[in-house]
């Protein structure tokens, strides 16, 4: 077996410099990584731990929007209140990923980064129209979350990349999220459906912003243009959700595996997406 | 191969010892510092048979690496009793036999106290769902909650007291 080493860097340039080797892997949480480390399937010589760099733990405020960084556990972003009072969906998205033990180290940039169809943070960070920093031996760019993963376990980054952080934009008054996946338990399964809903309403509680995002039903997570804009320019009426779902339904590309066929998984992503609707309509205060 | 030096405080006291880079800090515990207590049940974050607090928070220290805890806190089931005083928590998974093989039974001690700690009066549900990660493959889980209940009970009582 070859010597593996373990850096741990304390700022992103370090990082980047680090991860420029072909066998070199980030490591936040550890969740899959270290999972895929013992059964042989991921082989790296260096690993790059993140947790020590400045702004890849911990959430923090910026130009009134939040920023999460990377290698934040999910524990830590459900004691934010400020967070969960504002995205109460990414934190449930968060939250759900395993139990008490992982999420105690699971990070978002993690979940994102392993590239699972079904990543539960995944579908209420892209309905948020997240931005993703990323820093890499050419220095930073930023972009949509969505741009991230192309494929189950394959990512756009290039060698030496990472994200460092999480951005959300700014959140008006009357705005919120939801979060919802289809198990088939109640507790520790992967996701058979999910859903991501983010709405901004005015003042009479009509929808002025949507986007909806579905996760396990597709190679990757994807926002669904269609079913955001299918709930604009209304209040929530019947009319609209089923719009809504028949452009999620249409959007879904699932495969059939043991935990649900492609008819049923494209089934509960509508129904899924109806239910978050009305979570984040509820939450928004309408 | 070289190792790395990492220096820890475990249970309060101060740790050191000679890890490879891809050693797990279970591995660390029970074959360099001889914690035999967390056990390894399945090596990938299903069962929680190998529950340590890390920096206060609760892991699967099959998941973490041990270089990762240069520097921080580790507690481990080793560190619950004080002196010959079991935790009261130790003391109902007596009394309600919530225990037989008893391999999950250190994960479950240290889950359920890191449970008591954050939220001292749980309901039966929010146990349920926060051992979730502790499996059990004897005792069917009611004597566990049953005793993780009863334990917090008494616990707020000497609070109160
Ligand atoms: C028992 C158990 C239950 C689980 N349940 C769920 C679940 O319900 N839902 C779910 O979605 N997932 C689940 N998972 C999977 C896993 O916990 C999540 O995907 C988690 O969010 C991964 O985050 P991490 O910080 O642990 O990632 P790590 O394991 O540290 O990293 C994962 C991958 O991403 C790379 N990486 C990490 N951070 C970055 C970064 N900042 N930039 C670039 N690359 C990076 C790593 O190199 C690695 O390839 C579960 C895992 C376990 C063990
Ligand atoms: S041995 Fe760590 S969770 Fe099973
Ligand atoms: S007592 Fe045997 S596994 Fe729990």
């Amino acid at each position: 077996m070859p010597e593996l080493a373990y850096l741990a860097p304390s700022s992103p340039e370090e990082a980047a410099r680090a991860l420029a080797s072909a066998g070199s892997r980030p490591l936040s949480g550890g969740t899959d990584l270290l999972v895929q480390l013992r059964a042989g399937r991921v082989k790296p010589d260096v690993i790059v731990d993140l947790k020590k760099i400045a702004g890849a733990v911990g959430v923090r405020e910026e130009n009134g929007g939040f920023v999460i960084g990377a290698a934040t556990s999910g524990a830590v972003l459900g004691e934010h209140a400020g967070l969960v009072r504002a995205w109460p969906g990414i934190v449930e998205g968060a939250n759900l990923i395993g139990s008490t033990q992982v999420q105690g180290r699971a990070s978002l940039g993690g979940n994102l980064c392993n590239g699972s169809p079904a990543a539960d943070g995944v579908p209420a960070l892209i309905a948020a129209r997240a931005t993703c920093v990323i820093v890499g031996p050419n220095g930073r760019r930023e972009v949509p979350v969505e741009s991230i993963v192309t494929g189950p376990g394959k990512t756009s980054l290039v060698q030496g990349e990472f994200v460092l952080e999480f951005r959300l934009p700014a959140r008006p008054a009357r705005a919120s999220d939801a979060y919802l996946r289809l198990i088939p338990r109640t507790e520790m399964d992967i996701a058979v459906a999910g859903v991501g809903v983010n709405l901004v309403l005015d003042a009479g509680g009509v929808v002025t912003h949507a986007h909806v995002a579905i996760g396990a039903v597709a190679p990757t997570a994807l926002l669904v243009a269609s079913a955001g804009a299918a709930l604009v320019g209304g209040k929530l009426d019947d009319a609209r959700l089923a719009a809504m779902e028949a452009a999620v339904r249409a959007a879904c590309k699932p495969i059939s595996d043991k935990r649900g066929t492609a008819e049923y998984r494209t089934k509960i992503a509508g129904v899924l997406s109806r239910r978050a609707a009305l979570i984040a309509y509820d939450r928004a205060g309408a | 191969m070289s190792k790395i030096h990492i220096t820890t405080t475990v249970n309060g006291d101060p740790a050191e010892f000679l890890a490879s880079p891809g050693m797990t800090l279970l591995d660390a515990l029970r074959d360099e510092l001889g914690l035999t207590g967390a056990k390894e049940g399945c090596g990938s974050g299903d069962c929680g048979a190998c529950s340590v607090m890390l920096d206060g928070r609760l892991v699967c220290s099959c998941l973490v690496l041990a270089p990762e805890v240069e520097g921080c806190r580790v507690e481990t089931i080793e560190g619950m009793a004080q002196g010959g005083q079991l935790h009261p928590l130790q003391q109902k998974f007596l009394e309600h036999a919530a225990l037989q093989c008893g391999f999950c039974t250190p994960g479950l001690l240290v889950a359920a106290k890191a449970l008591l700690d954050a939220h001292p009066d749980p309901t039966e549900v929010e146990a349920r769902y926060w051992l979730a990660g502790n499996l059990c493959r004897c005792t069917g889980y009611d004597k566990i909650i049953r005793a993780v209940m009863d334990a917090a009970a008494d616990l707020r009582q000497e609070r109160t007291a």
